[in-house]
């Protein structure tokens, strides 16, 4: 039974949001967390996300908006199915991170922060996702992808396409 | 905190140990430069502009967040720290447009000031500035966001200081952007808004122009404006206002109001009202001539001189032909103390009634009686901003009582101040309570009993015992307590809580009401049964014997219209008051009596007149008000409207068309005799008691009837607890005076037989009883208030 | 999924499991698991808490989050008597570009991490540890998670472990994309549920932390060489090392070279070996341009400045920084303008934007840079970037500020012919396709 009457999260998720507002000293610390969590669920930090959270954690739908605003991987806006980001920062980029994102942009018709008219894919270069070592590199969904090469790149689309992609959500 | 001693540019100085050096600099006249350090809000050390160099450390340090140390030696101005800022000004620069010209805050910018200062004018950019439009958040805020230097002190104003927390700090890096709280898509308009009180302070924080007023935004240039310090004419709190006024072809009109010199008691705070409610002034409907009721029934304008012969010559038949009792005469509470006082001494001793009476908000004559005899009781404003301990019981102080609302909060928030709070509503300002206790409906009598010692009282007064006994023990326990009193509790019910309050050594009271000088009225006299400063007829009181006042009580408010229904009442005189919409009077009752309006508009009453006199506000005249906490201020006359004249002079104008010696009324010019008192034989003791006065008091005699301060005079020598320093009124400051009653004047007879005829205004912050009508501003809030509320009722419907 | 590499010169220490599925906790305990925390608390109560501290200050373990600061004296700042809870953070937010370590030890070793976490715990009497790792680790957080769980499962974690009569309690925690985070008092604010913005210092975590209690804040390799230090032996420890630098260190080494990867090598080692040995050299046999040799913060080495060792004090005469410990390697074919320029939009894109400077400097440099590469530079750009940068230096509210302002001036200080040519129009680009804002919707 969720701490919030009509909730618009799932029950599993509803569940997991009324302990995550437990275990810390102060509850605005699962601020965070939560918003990301939210976002993976819904697809983005909508203004009903933002209501209920703010219901959640006793405060002002502006602190959320403040806080929600401040952090580079929540949005406010619906991205596609599977969320393709590509690093282009500094090892990345010696390594061809830039080709590697304008193959995904060919391949998938669409820009930075664009999604495909079917909404399977959404594309974004991102800042350095700790994969440097092993760069090109790129997230799907939260999975690694790495030592990149155009063909790789077209043979992990086609794998996401086919709905067998991993989802480590 | 000890003192420590440090060195400053090669000064020596000392301040106590924590101080910060930003603060310790200023007390020492050595100005730091600093966008987002404000006095009283949270630090930030955003800015980087207070930089300074500290010996023995590696970088600059920030002075608004250094404490001074003991031995600590520090340069404010070198080549070093000038270039570190002319860097930070040329990088605000980059962004910032160059739109100085017309920016509102152009003469007025820190930004623009520091940019002089440090000639940081030449930006060697190529690109572009960003541009972003105007946004109108509300009537009276607009945002101009690239004017923003991100200094965060209208966030933790509204925050820190309001308790509303509207704006807030969105995106991050150079796309960092100070938010309202209605974002655009939540809102019908699809425009960003701000869901608040409307008070403005974020635009009186912001250093440069990109918040700007509603009601001031492109009007004028502030030089252009002459600048005059008054009171707010709005509630009890007494705010100093500083209006912007520009001359017009009819004389001279307000343009700004705001706090910019924060010398007065209300330091940096102004609420919407004190800052934004002007404008009634220019209000279309304003009576600009004396009018008359001809035959026909319609009224007329005429001269001046017809007016007020017609309304002298009236009244004085009617006095000698059905008596001075027959006529009533009641005063308002946005007069001075000056008009309050002439107002009854004009009724008492030239129409020859004690049918006196005046809007009451609040029981100052219970108040004053219940603390008759003691001294240093009564709490100034200040007190609100510093007392450890305070009480509030009933009221509503942030829509009521915005000032005391904002210091009681910052007393909680800087000094840790325990404010306990107990009110049959849930009023806002539990929020800084450190004990809300909610009181039973009409629980406020039950409550005084409770607390001097009732136990049986307790179920009427709370439904919650355990509460009830905690919040009284703690209340019991603080030695040094403000107890401030709503205008709920009158009568027995305010006599017990003082007599409680009383108990603890410590203590302190104060008596909220709504309007300016709603307490002034009732200090001056404006009452059936009280001489000026409470002082009961028949008492031995310089007061009851130089006026031949008559010697039995009149009639009150409601008393006056009863009279008026049954047809005994002759004539009524109303000077600033609206009774018939207060207290619902019906027209019919006036009609067999002769009535006599001064107003602004043609309200409900003055549509019964029979002469209206179109009367100056107080923002058009000079005198001295006193607020709900009996803390005397000066009235300075701001603006100037041709066709009107101040309620002083027609009250004058009045009596000498009724025949009455001036002099007596007024005290001016050679006075009534030129014996100075020295004459033995016949005439000793009858000697000039003002004019001798005025020579102990080495005054000059004042030469015009028309001059306020004539009657000052006579109210410092006469009325008992008025006994102020002239230079402390006169340089803008504000006294607190001590409450009226002496003991022993009292009288404790008849007491219980005065009916209660206090009727709280019960204002919000966008009203401001008939006045605030004619407010387009005011309407304009009260507009947007509602489809706010609208809106958000129809977005909580619709998820 | 990262690919492990290992050389001969590697001192495995840290990555002594690595490859050995110690994420499993029995493996974890076979390969000596939290055998540390329990010499730890064998010590008795009295003398727990000042030999853990000894052990360390003994160690020589300089953190390894960037700033090289003495984990055990960190540790002995800690109050011994506070009225709020104590805490113990773990900075798992890993974002400096060319940094990927922590990455590595949260996938083979999480155990290594809560043993770390719980080790520092009882140094200062915390009760409560927190490891936060940044939102993009999610396969990590849940590795962690699972760690953290079987730990409790086990009894490791909770009331009273391992007898010791305390209880200690982990919890891990996500970010959502912010580098600025990484810093800890900006740290401290995320995990209040606040905007990743520096906090004024002092006073220091350690006094005043996470929920106003005393904290001490480590970066995760550094929590997780704790265990090993405390089997080992502190002076052990500290010989691998150089002088003033105990031990050893991951080095992320990445760009052109041969063998990218993350290697585990004694402090002191000399950079040009670790580039030409380790790393198998410039990739494809090229030439070799530059070294960043500790994250995109450190400014730039030239190939002729690389024969140094690599720990704090050496890289620090040599003008620049051993940071995170992130090695990005340049060969003569890179543009150092471009370069320049996408390693100042990734400052300006993550700095916080709470003070002046940074915030307006970062976008400066930034749109300055842009121009200059897309071919249509001044000369007066170098010298204004180059004011700019001199004038972020110290000045900023906390060290992103200096963080993009070093490496910014040792591109146009030790390159500056690059950029002449750039605006003389010998050299023009495609204009580089940079991170737009990716923050909000405005
Ligand atoms: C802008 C900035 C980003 C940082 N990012 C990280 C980070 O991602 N991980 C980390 O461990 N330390 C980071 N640091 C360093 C931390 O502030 C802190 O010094 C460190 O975590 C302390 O741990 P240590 O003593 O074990 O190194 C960052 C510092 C700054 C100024
Ligand atoms: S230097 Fe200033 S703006 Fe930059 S990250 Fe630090 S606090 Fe934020
Ligand atoms: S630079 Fe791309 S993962 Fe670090």
């Amino acid at each position: 039974m969720s701490a919030v009457a009509n909730t618009i999260f799932s029950p599993e998720m509803a569940a997991r949001f009324d302990k995550l507002a437990t275990i810390y000293p102060v509850k605005r610390s699962a601020l965070v967390p939560m918003l990301l969590y939210a976002q993976d669920e819904v697809g983005y930090v909508s203004d009903a996300v933002v209501a209920e959270i703010a219901q959640r954690l006793d405060l002002l739908e502006l602190d959320v908006r403040n806080v929600l605003s401040y952090y580079s991987m929540l949005r406010t806006k619906p991205a596609g199915k599977y969320n393709v980001q590509v690093c282009t920062n500094i090892s990345c980029m010696l390594r061809g991170g830039y080709e590697i994102l304008d193959h995904c942009k060919k391949q998938l018709g669409i820009g930075h922060k664009g999604v495909t008219p079917d909404g399977v894919f959404s594309l974004e270069e991102v800042e350095c996702i700790g994969a440097c070592c092993w760069a090109p590199a790129m997230q799907i969904n939260y999975d690694f992808h790495d030592n990149l090469t155009p063909a790789k790149v077209d043979n992990l689309l086609q794998i996401y396409r086919d709905g067998k992609g991993k989802d480590v959500k | 905190m000890p003192d420590v001693n440090f060195i400053v540019d090669g000064k020596q100085l000392t301040a106590p140990a924590g101080t910060l050096l930003i603060d310790a600099c200023k007390s020492a006249g050595i100005e730091i430069p600093a966008f987002c350090y404000y006095p009283g809000l949270s630090l930030q050390a955003a800015c980087r502009m207070c930089v300074v160099r500290v010996e023995k450390m590696p970088k600059l340090q920030t002075a608004c967040t250094t404490p001074v140390t003991e031995g600590m030696v520090v340069q404010t101005e070198t080549p070093e720290i000038a270039q570190a800022r002319k860097a930070t000004l040329q990088l605000l620069l980059g962004n910032h447009p160059l739109d100085c010209p017309v920016c509102d805050a152009g003469g007025e910018c820190e930004l623009q000031d520091m940019t002089f200062k440090y000639g940081a004018a030449d930006s060697f950019y190529a690109e572009p500035k960003n541009h972003r439009e105007e946004q109108k958040w509300s009537p009276v805020v607009y945002f101009d966001r690239p004017r923003c230097i991100l200094c965060y002190r209208c966030v933790r104003m509204c925050g820190e200081g309001m308790d509303v927390f509207a704006l807030g700090i969105q995106n991050r890096g150079s796309s960092s952007i100070i938010a309202p709280n209605v974002p655009a898509q939540m809102s019908p308009d699809q425009l960003a808004h701000v869901d608040c009180e409307q008070c403005g302070m974020c635009i009186d924080a912001c250093p440069v122009g990109a918040l700007t007023s509603g009601t001031y935004r492109y009007k004028t240039r502030p030089w252009e404006m002459n600048h005059v310090a008054t009171i707010c004419t709005h509630c009890g709190d007494g705010c100093k206002t500083t209006l912007g006024v520009r001359s017009t072809s009819d004389g001279s009109e307000i343009v700004r109001g705001d706090n910019r010199d924060k010398s007065g008691i209300n330091g940096d705070f102004l609420c919407n009202k004190g800052r934004y409610a002007f404008d009634f002034a220019n209000h279309g409907e304003r009576i600009t001539q004396p009018l008359v009721r001809h035959a026909d029934g319609t009224l007329k304008p005429v001269s001046w001189e017809v007016a007020l012969e017609h309304a002298g010559s009236r009244l004085r038949e009617l006095r000698d032909s059905r008596g001075g009792s027959s006529i009533g005469v009641i005063g308002g509470n946005r007069l001075t103390n000056e008009e309050a006082y002439l107002l009854q001494k004009f009724a008492r001793t030239v129409i020859g009634t004690n049918n006196i009476d005046h809007h009451r908000t609040a029981d100052y004559v219970t108040f004053a009686q219940a603390l008759s005899g003691t001294k240093g009781r009564t709490a100034s404003q200040h007190d609100t901003a510093s007392f450890p301990a305070v009480l509030l019981v009933g009221g509503d102080p942030t829509n009521q009582n915005p000032l005391t609302a904002w210091n009681l909060r910052s007393d909680v928030r800087l000094n840790k101040a325990r404010v306990y709070v107990a009110n049959t509503e849930t009023i806002k300002l539990r929020r800084q309570a450190k004990a809300f206790l909610q009181l039973a409906p009409y629980g406020y009598g039950a409550f005084a009993n409770y607390l001097a010692g009732d136990a049986a009282a307790a179920s009427s007064a709370a439904a919650d015992a355990n509460a009830l006994s905690a919040f009284r023990d703690a209340v019991k326990a603080e030695e040094k307590l403000l107890i401030l009193i709503g205008s709920e509790l009158r009568g027995a019910e305010l006599k017990k809580l003082i007599e409680f309050g009383l108990t603890i050594p410590g203590a302190k009271f104060a008596l909220l009401s709504d309007y300016v000088n709603s307490r002034g009225a009732a200090d001056m006299g404006l009452l059936p049964d009280m001489l000026p400063g409470y002082v009961p007829f028949g008492a031995k009181h310089p007061l009851a014997s130089e006026y031949a006042a008559p010697a039995a009580p009149g009639l009150d408010m409601l008393g006056i219209f009863d009279a008026a229904a049954e047809g005994e009442l002759s004539a009524l005189y109303v000077v600033g008051a609206n009774p018939i919409a207060r207290y619902a009077v019906d027209p019919a009752a006036l009609k067999d009596t002769f009535v006599v309006v001064q107003e602004m508009f043609l309200t409900e009453t003055a549509a019964l007149a029979d002469v209206i006199l179109p009367a100056a506000n107080l923002y058009e005249k000079s005198g001295s008000v006193t607020n709900s906490y009996g803390d005397l201020q000066q009235v300075a006359k701001a603006a100037d409207r041709a066709g009107v004249r101040s309620d002083f002079e027609m009250i004058v104008r009045i009596a000498d068309k009724m025949g009455a010696e001036v002099p007596k009324l007024v005290p001016f010019g050679k006075g009534l005799r030129a014996d100075m008192g020295q004459s033995r034989g016949a005439h000793s003791g009858e000697a000039d008691r003002h004019a001798v006065w005025l020579t102990a008091n080495n005054l000059e005699p004042r030469l015009s009837p028309f001059d306020p301060f004539a009657i000052l005079d006579e109210i410092q020598r006469l009325v008992p607890g008025y006994s102020l320093l002239r230079l402390q009124l006169l340089s803008g400051n504000d006294q607190h005076l001590e409450p009226a009653a002496p003991s022993g004047l009292v009288q404790i007879t008849g007491q219980s037989a005065r009916r209660d005829l206090v009727l709280p205004a019960h204002d919000s912050l966008f009203t401001s009883g008939t006045l605030g009508r004619y407010s387009a501003m005011l309407n304009d809030l009260q507009q947007n208030e509602a489809q706010r509320a609208a809106a958000s009722s129809a977005h909580t419907a619709a998820d | 999924m990262p690919t492990l590499v290992s050389h001969p010169d590697e001192v495995k220490v840290i990555s002594r499991r690595f490859g050995q599925g110690a994420a499993d906790i029995d493996k974890y305990v076979e390969l000596d698991g939290y055998k540390a925390v329990q010499k730890a608390i064998a010590e008795g109560p009295e003398k727990m808490s000042g030999w853990i501290i000894d052990t360390m200050k003994a160690s020589g373990l300089r953190g390894r989050g960037g700033a090289g600061f003495p984990t055990g004296l960190k540790w002995s700042f800690v109050p011994k008597q506070s009225e709020k809870p104590k805490y113990v953070l773990v900075n798992g937010d890993e974002s400096e570009p060319g940094t990927c370590k922590d990455h590595v030890i949260f996938l083979e070793d999480p155990h290594a991490v809560i043993e770390g976490t719980m080790i520092a715990g009882l140094a200062i009497g915390a009760k409560t540890g927190f490891i936060y790792l940044r939102g993009e680790y999610r396969y990590l957080l849940k590795i962690m998670e699972k760690a953290v769980a079987d730990a409790y499962a086990k009894g490791f974690l909770g009331k009273n472990i391992f007898g010791s009569g305390l209880d200690f309690d982990v919890i891990t925690q996500s970010g959502a994309g912010a580098y600025e985070v990484g810093e800890e008092s900006a740290l401290m604010e995320s995990l209040e549920g606040k905007r990743g913005v520096p906090r004024i210092k002092p006073p220091f975590p350690a006094v005043v932390g996470l929920y106003g209690g005393p904290t001490v804040i480590n970066n995760a390799e550094t929590i997780a060489s704790a265990p090993h230090i405390l089997l080992m032996g502190g002076e052990a420890y500290a010989k691998i090392g150089s002088e003033r630098n105990g031990g050893t260190r991951l080095f992320g080494i990445s760009g052109h070279v041969e063998r990218p990867g993350v290697y585990e090598l004694p402090m002191g080692y000399n950079l040009k070996k670790a580039i030409y040995e380790v790393a198998g050299g410039v990739k494809d046999g090229k030439k070799l341009k530059a070294v960043v040799p500790g994250g995109s913060s450190c400014p730039v080495l030239t190939a002729d400045e690389i024969d140094v060792g690599l720990d704090f004090d050496q890289m620090g005469k040599a003008g620049t920084m051993l940071g995170s410990g992130g090695i990005v390697v340049l060969d003569e074919t890179v543009s150092i303008v471009e370069f320049a320029l996408r390693t100042i939009n990734f400052y300006q894109h993550e700095s916080c934007g709470w003070c002046i400077p940074c915030r307006e400097g970062t976008d400066w440099i930034k749109k300055t840079l842009t121009r200059v590469h897309a071919g249509g530079g001044a000369n007066k750009d170098i010298d204004n970037v180059q004011y700019l940068a001199e004038n972020m230096l110290g000045r900023t509210f906390c060290p992103l500020g200096d963080a993009a302002a070093m490496p910014t001036l040792g591109f146009v200080k030790k390159f500056r012919k690059e950029f002449e040519e750039y605006i003389a129009g010998k050299r023009v680009d495609t204009p580089l396709i940079t991170v737009q804002d990716l923050v909000g919707a405005h």
